[in-house]
């Protein structure tokens, strides 16, 4: 268990009747990136706000450690050892975001040369020299996440949450989030993120646990993930309804859509599978007006297992 | 470090971030200040002829006789502010960061507290300026009396902004905050700030007598004017040191628990 970062058994919490977590296990180990993947609603932010103090745990739920330390007997030391950056920034707009790298440094008891080298060096990093003196409250999303982040990092925390880090970014500064998280890992950090984009798990996650309704519904790497459904397919599409009618005598196998006059055949996307395929519609004399090929990708795993979408298992 | 250390250093790390605010953005504080002093400028020059001959006296007794109680007003209306600065503060993500923290728990509202009493000093400093200016002058009161009074000015602003902190807490946003925290304003209306409790209908009297600013307006007056004091003294103190210990541990708690 000590080079676990973060292990919870049996997360529980629930608002009266709501049952908002009912009994999440997550293990992430030391200098991993572990995403919470979930639709909104699922629970993400709640484990989140237990795992990292801001929320008591509910009475059912089992032990949890962040960082070696007890979560429910010694949530300082836990406070100690970890950085969060919540959904909702979480920097103080009334002031500048010199200051609010100053106040950090002041809450995290370094020294005056120390912080004033800190806060040079994080603003420095995250491109915001320029609007330094600026209060905060006039900042872009992307630099007021930016700035969060920056917070985070002055106590050098050795794990950091993420809470929808890039929700609400333009793609650019999405991108360069990505960046940044690499980059911490690279030096160590244990990252905890919750996202609702699988790009960025896929993106980014060592381990990725997909959260539905309040309960893990599957874990894994991305490619473990994948593997679980088969999601790859060829899918055709006919304008005329005729030649539609032959393909689909053509290709028994295929699945029908007769409303939008397509065809999905299950295949691993090789040139031989589409050869196959292509073949079938040859000696069957009929044309397909549109052609795609679909390899499974996390959207098939993640509509697949949280039910939200029947079009991919149809 | 030991846990009083950090509770000194971050509690004053939270004071400076709270007077970096006061600082930056005066507008709450002064608006706040508007009203004593309005309430001076009325009650002297328009009713304070016959107010005062009602004491027995003219418009410069009354100028004596209203202006410990309007001081003690000031801190009421100060206090306001806290309550929605506190309960602004509360919808703020930095909280949720602060809470996330290895820092003194309790060093949040401690840095409100004290930046509250420290900005309730300065607002009374302000009205007594102009309580001075229009010729308010304290008669016979000697060195010790005026560290008394500066005393009891203190600490009744400590007891309102501790029970302010916890009326800002349970308020979900700043009207909310504002009207909670109402009564500490409206209470010296019916004080012995502006008549004296024996020139009130009998059955009104014990309103004005049994509440906080009555026991501290008579205090104050004593100290400046060399008025009778009598039990009124010790009755201050009382409900200052009563109203800041309910207040403190009313906050406390409701800052422990969950956020919603």
């Amino acid at each position: 268990m000590t080079n676990l970062a973060i292990a919870a058994e049996g997360l529980h919490k629930s608002y009266g009747e709501k049952v908002v977590l009912d009994g999440v296990d997550i293990a992430v180990p030391q200098g991993s990136i572990f995403a919470l993947l979930g639709p909104n609603g699922a629970g993400k932010t709640t484990a989140v706000k237990i795992l990292s103090t801001l929320l008591s745990a509910g009475p059912a739920s089992g032990g949890i450690r962040v960082g070696g330390h007890d979560l429910a007997t010694d949530p300082q030391a836990v406070r100690a050892a970890i950085g969060v950056t919540g959904q909702f920034s979480a920097v103080d707009g009334l002031i500048t975001g010199e200051e609010n790298m100053r106040l950090m440094a002041d809450l995290h008891h370094l020294s005056r040369e120390e912080g004033q080298r800190v806060t040079a060096e994080l603003l420095e990093r995250f491109d915001l020299v320029e609007a330094a003196r600026k209060p905060a409250s006039t900042y872009s999303g992307g630099m007021k996440r930016r700035l969060d982040i920056a917070m985070t990092l002055v106590g050098s925390p050795r794990i950091i949450f993420l809470d929808e880090p890039t929700t609400g970014l333009d793609p650019r500064s999405r991108h360069n989030m990505w960046q940044i998280i690499r980059e911490l890992v690279a030096s160590g950090v244990t990252v905890f993120l919750t996202t609702q984009y699988l790009e960025e798990a896929d993106e980014l996650a060592d381990r990725i646990a997909v959260l539905n309704d309040g309960k893990i519904v599957a874990e894994g790497t991305a490619g473990e993930l994948k593997r679980l459904i088969p999601g790859g397919h060829v899918r055709l599409r006919f304008t005329d309804p005729a030649a539609y009618q032959s393909a689909a005598a053509a290709l028994p196998d295929a699945a029908r859509d007769d409303e939008s006059l397509s065809l999905q055949i299950l295949s691993d996307g090789s040139q031989r599978d589409l050869r196959s395929v292509l073949d079938l519609l040859d000696s069957a004399g009929v044309e397909a007006d549109e052609l795609t090929v679909h390899t499974p990708d996390l959207d098939d795993v993640f509509f697949a297992l949280t039910g939200k979408l029947e079009e991919t298992v149809r | 470090m030991s846990t009083l250390s950090l509770a000194v250093r971050d509690s004053s790390t939270m004071l400076r971030r709270n007077l970096l605010h006061a600082r930056r953005y005066p507008s709450l504080t002064l608006n706040l200040l508007l009203t004593p002093i309005m309430l001076l400028l009325l009650f002297v020059y328009i009713f304070g002829d016959t107010l005062g001959a009602g004491l027995g006296g003219g418009r410069s007794e009354y100028i004596a006789y209203l202006v410990p109680g309007l001081l003690l007003m000031t801190i009421g209306s100060t206090v306001i502010g806290t309550a929605v600065s506190v309960s602004t503060d509360m919808s703020e993500g930095i909280i949720a960061r602060f809470r996330t923290m290895a820092i003194h728990r309790g060093s949040v509202l401690v840095g409100h507290v004290i930046g509250s009493v420290l900005q309730s000093v300065a607002s009374v400093v302000l009205v007594g300026a102009v309580g001075v200016a229009i010729g308010f002058r304290s008669t016979d009161a000697t060195v010790v009396d005026w560290l008394l009074a500066f005393g009891l000015l203190v600490l009744f602003a400590l007891a309102l902004t501790w029970i302010a902190v916890g009326m800002g807490l349970i308020s979900p946003n700043a009207e909310a905050a504002s009207n909670n925290a109402m009564p500490l304003i409206l209470l010296p209306l019916l004080s012995s700030a502006f008549v004296p409790v024996d020139k009130m209908p009998g059955w009104f009297q014990p309103i004005a007598e049994y509440q906080p600013f009555t026991p501290a307006i008579e205090t104050l007056r004593g100290l400046l004017l060399g008025t009778p004091i009598g039990h009124n003294g010790w009755l201050a103190v009382a409900w200052c040191v009563g109203l800041a210990i309910l207040g403190y541990f009313w906050a406390t708690a409701k800052f422990n628990n969950d956020p919603k």
